[in-house]
């Protein structure tokens, strides 16, 4: 758990930017919080007392619409986020054993940070690159047709950085 | 740019149809590669710079052209590219690396000569600029129309491919009733899944009185296993934007909002890019090509939560609230965004709109069957040849998508069924694989058409274990509102994990039925009402698989790891101590050189021995 308070939590001159030119339009809330995310890769606590002050709404209702969404992270993923596609046809092609393979890999489980910060892995719904099946997306970089034996290879493109 | 009325359009339109089909007069060889998600992952940049070297050493860089376009359809053999050389046919490769880009520039383009090897055929004929001949092909494009063809992030070509002229058409020539009257001549209904007509959306929303109306389009598209919706966004944004402006119009409507996943960053960024675009040509924003009609759109995201398809959990989450659904009546179309009158439609519906406004409803509806008209595009992936997005008439047969477009089942297997309708759908097998395809015909073989996912699963895939994972994903987005579909749902996926573990017993299957059935009726939305449907459809056409995992302990697909065991074949085994040292467990002992053995009670059924043995030595029973 990070220990920042409120008042320590930066946030950057475009997010504060962001959050002015929507703080009057009705229906903001996911708006911003996909923008927040995209500033810390996760939403903070203190971020959402932040946003809860700005906004005038009340923390539950944040919280309940950060949990409500999949997409919404509460911790903070490793430096590069391994999104393994459980769609149906990368299901059918092997999704699960990638998530095992990177689990023996990488020594931690679904959802879980490596020690040094480097990598976490993450099971997501369908990225839409169903003809390339199964894949992988890190950093945004969509890795197809893999299967066990490709993933070293995979995961040392993110080795040396 | 500036702003352009009716006859600058126009103008701007003939220029720019001389330009995109002038190229050829000019002698300029043209490249056109696919940048959608699937061509940028398997590698379509890197082609990109491969083709801009090669062109700069072979110093023909300033005569041929390289533009972006989107997904051709072609997914499987990704990068695909489309070469137009003065003089000879257009000729579509696929599997495109930067080796074959080079071959390409010195074979095709210098030579001549086609690089057989990589051509791929056309798949459908151009509607915008081809006289009709649909036998030719077994595709016909009408919502892909630009995909593959137009750069998407240039408005310009989207204008000279007849882009924008339903709009202009639609605003100075025909009243909101005429354009509602042509959309109920063509037929069009819903392509998000339910099939409802769409002139009948429009009218009840126009009827209604009220000063603010909007247009919504969903473009939540959250089936596993279909990217219809993305592919056309990334391929053709402009005609979502023309789509909704026209509806704008008809109703009233002054503000449109696109709700898109967040998970399609490209997608968003293009609509960016054309929504930038048709303002500055006045396409989009106050007085719309110098008319007194004023509309705008704007993008909200999803954040990944597949009950948000469902329009009435979509509209919470466009006013920035959980997703959840709420009970019908009141409809969208009486009391949408922010309670006012509202027209939803998906991505597919409106691509097809400027077609219709342009070439006319009677066009539209003479394509397809009785009971659905027009094209329906399927995103089709699993086990089959050339998985990839594919747009056929109505009417098509499941044979004639799966074996003629599709090619048929790799690696030598056999076909078992087809899943049509993802999470809410369910299978056809293979009697039923010369049925016309429409929405009548799937629902009464217990599938739906759904948004377009079809699934092909061939004998290696346990029909246990795939409604298992469609209940697994069920029950992880179901919203918790109402019982049915909460406890429901988790009740189902226990039972299947019963079963997939060995532990099933009979009146199982009724339990499952029982509850299907149930949910079907009182659940509050589609998702719950839908979600029995994957397993009340492989128990009735495979519940011999059931039972044979509930009464023999076996998984005849091998895929239910509780129910099978990995032995070593004694004949087959040479002793090479391969597997012994890989097994996570420890479990496999024997000698170099003797015959191994597994110990049963400490195997985990990781299949790493099957993976690595090189004699084929290790039997799956």
């Amino acid at each position: 758990m990070s220990v920042t308070s409120v008042e320590e939590i930066k946030f950057s001159d475009e997010l504060i930017s962001f959050i002015s030119d929507w703080k009057d339009q009705p229906g903001n809330l996911i708006m911003i919080l996909h923008r927040v995310q995209e500033e810390f890769d996760y939403i903070p606590r203190e971020a959402a007392k932040k946003i809860s002050k700005m906004l005038n709404v009340s923390m539950s209702k944040i919280y309940g619409v950060i949990t409500f969404y999949h997409y919404f992270k509460l911790e903070k993923p490793g430096k590069h986020n391994i999104q393994v596609c459980m769609g149906t046809a990368c299901y059918l092609k092997g999704g699960e054993d990638l998530i095992d393979e990177l689990e023996n890999i990488l020594g931690i489980g679904v959802n879980q940070v490596t020690e040094d910060g480097k990598f976490s892995i993450e099971a997501v719904r369908c990225v839409g690159c169903c003809g390339l099946a199964p894949v992988v997306v890190i950093g945004g970089k969509v890795f197809g047709k893999l299967n066990k034996k490709k993933l070293p290879e995979v995961l040392a493109n993110f080795e040396d950085e | 740019m500036s702003k352009l009325n009716r006859n600058e359009l126009k103008a701007l339109r003939e220029d720019k149809k001389k330009e995109f089909s002038s190229i050829a007069a000019n002698n300029d060889t043209k490249i056109i590669i696919g940048v959608g998600t699937c061509g940028v992952a398997a590698g379509a940049r890197e082609t990109e710079s491969a083709f801009l070297d090669e062109l700069k050493i072979q110093n023909i860089s300033n005569t041929t052209v390289i533009s972006e376009t989107g997904c051709m359809g072609l997914c499987h053999v990704e990068p695909t590219i489309e070469v137009i050389v003065p003089g000879m046919s257009p000729v579509i490769y696929g599997n495109v690396n930067e080796k074959v880009a080079r071959e390409i520039v010195k074979t095709h383009i210098l030579d001549k000569t086609v690089v057989t090897a990589n051509v791929f055929d056309r798949p459908a004929a151009d509607i915008v600029n081809e006289a009709e001949s649909s036998s030719d092909y077994k595709q016909y494009r009408i919502v892909l129309r630009n995909c593959g063809i137009i750069d998407p992030e240039k408005i310009n070509e989207y204008i000279a491919r007849d882009g924008y002229m339903a709009l202009e058409k639609a605003v100075f020539e025909m009243t909101g009733d005429d354009i509602i009257n042509e959309m109920k001549i063509s037929g069009l209904r819903g392509r998000g899944g339910a099939g409802f007509p769409t002139w009948m959306k429009w009218n009840f929303t126009k009827q209604v009185e009220e000063e603010f109306k909007y247009i919504v389009c969903n473009a939540d598209e959250g089936d596993p296993g279909a990217y219809m919706d993305r592919s056309t966004l990334e391929g053709d944004p402009h005609s979502i934007l023309e789509a909704m402006t026209i509806a704008g119009y008809s109703i009233n409507a002054k503000k449109g909002y696109i709700y898109i996943r967040a998970e399609y960053p490209l997608a968003i960024e293009r609509l960016k890019i054309a929504m930038k675009q048709s303002r500055e040509l006045g396409l989009l924003g106050d007085n719309i090509l110098g008319s007194d009609f004023c509309f705008d759109i704007e993008i909200r995201l999803g954040a990944g939560a597949f009950v948000c398809g469902e329009e009435t959990a979509l509209l919470e989450s466009i006013e920035g609230e959980r997703g959840m659904p709420n009970p019908r009546p009141p409809f969208p179309a009486v009391k949408g965004v922010w309670g006012e009158p509202t027209i939803i439609n998906n991505v597919e519906t409106w691509a097809s709109i400027p077609v219709i406004i342009n070439k006319g409803g009677e066009w539209f509806s003479s394509i397809g069957t009785e009971d659905t008209r027009g094209t329906k595009v399927f995103a089709l992936t699993g086990k089959v040849q050339n998985s990839g997005l594919v747009e056929v008439p109505m009417g098509t047969t499941l044979r004639e998508i799966i074996y003629d477009i599709g090619g048929g089942i790799p690696n030598g297997r056999e076909f078992k069924a087809v899943q049509t309708g993802g999470p809410s759908g369910g299978v056809i097998t293979k009697e039923y694989l010369d049925t016309p395809i429409d929405y009548k015909s799937l629902q009464e073989l217990g599938s739906i058409m759904g948004s377009g996912g079809m699934i092909v699963l061939d004998e290696d895939d346990c029909m246990v274990d795939v409604s298992k994972f469609y209940l697994g994903f069920t029950i992880d987005e179901s919203c918790g509102k109402c019982p049915p579909c909460r406890v429901g749902g988790r009740s189902l996926y226990n039972i299947l994990d019963k079963i997939t573990s060995g532990k099933g017993v009979i009146e199982d299957l009724d339990k499952l039925k029982e509850i299907g059935a149930t949910m079907q009726k009182a659940s509050l939305c589609g998702l719950g009402q839908t979600s029995p449907n994957p397993i009340l459809s492989t128990l009735k056409y495979f519940e011999e698989e059931y039972i044979e995992h509930i009464s023999d302990k076996k998984c005849r697909a091998k895929k239910c790891k509780a129910l099978i065991t990995f032995e070593v074949i004694p004949d087959a085994c040479t002793g090479c101590t391969l597997c012994a040292r890989k097994c996570p467990v420890n479990t496999i002992s024997g000698a170099r050189k003797e015959v191994h053995f597994i110990n049963q009670d400490a195997c985990i059924k990781c299949g790493e021995c099957f993976d690595v043995c090189n004699f084929d030595a290790i039997l799956i029973k």
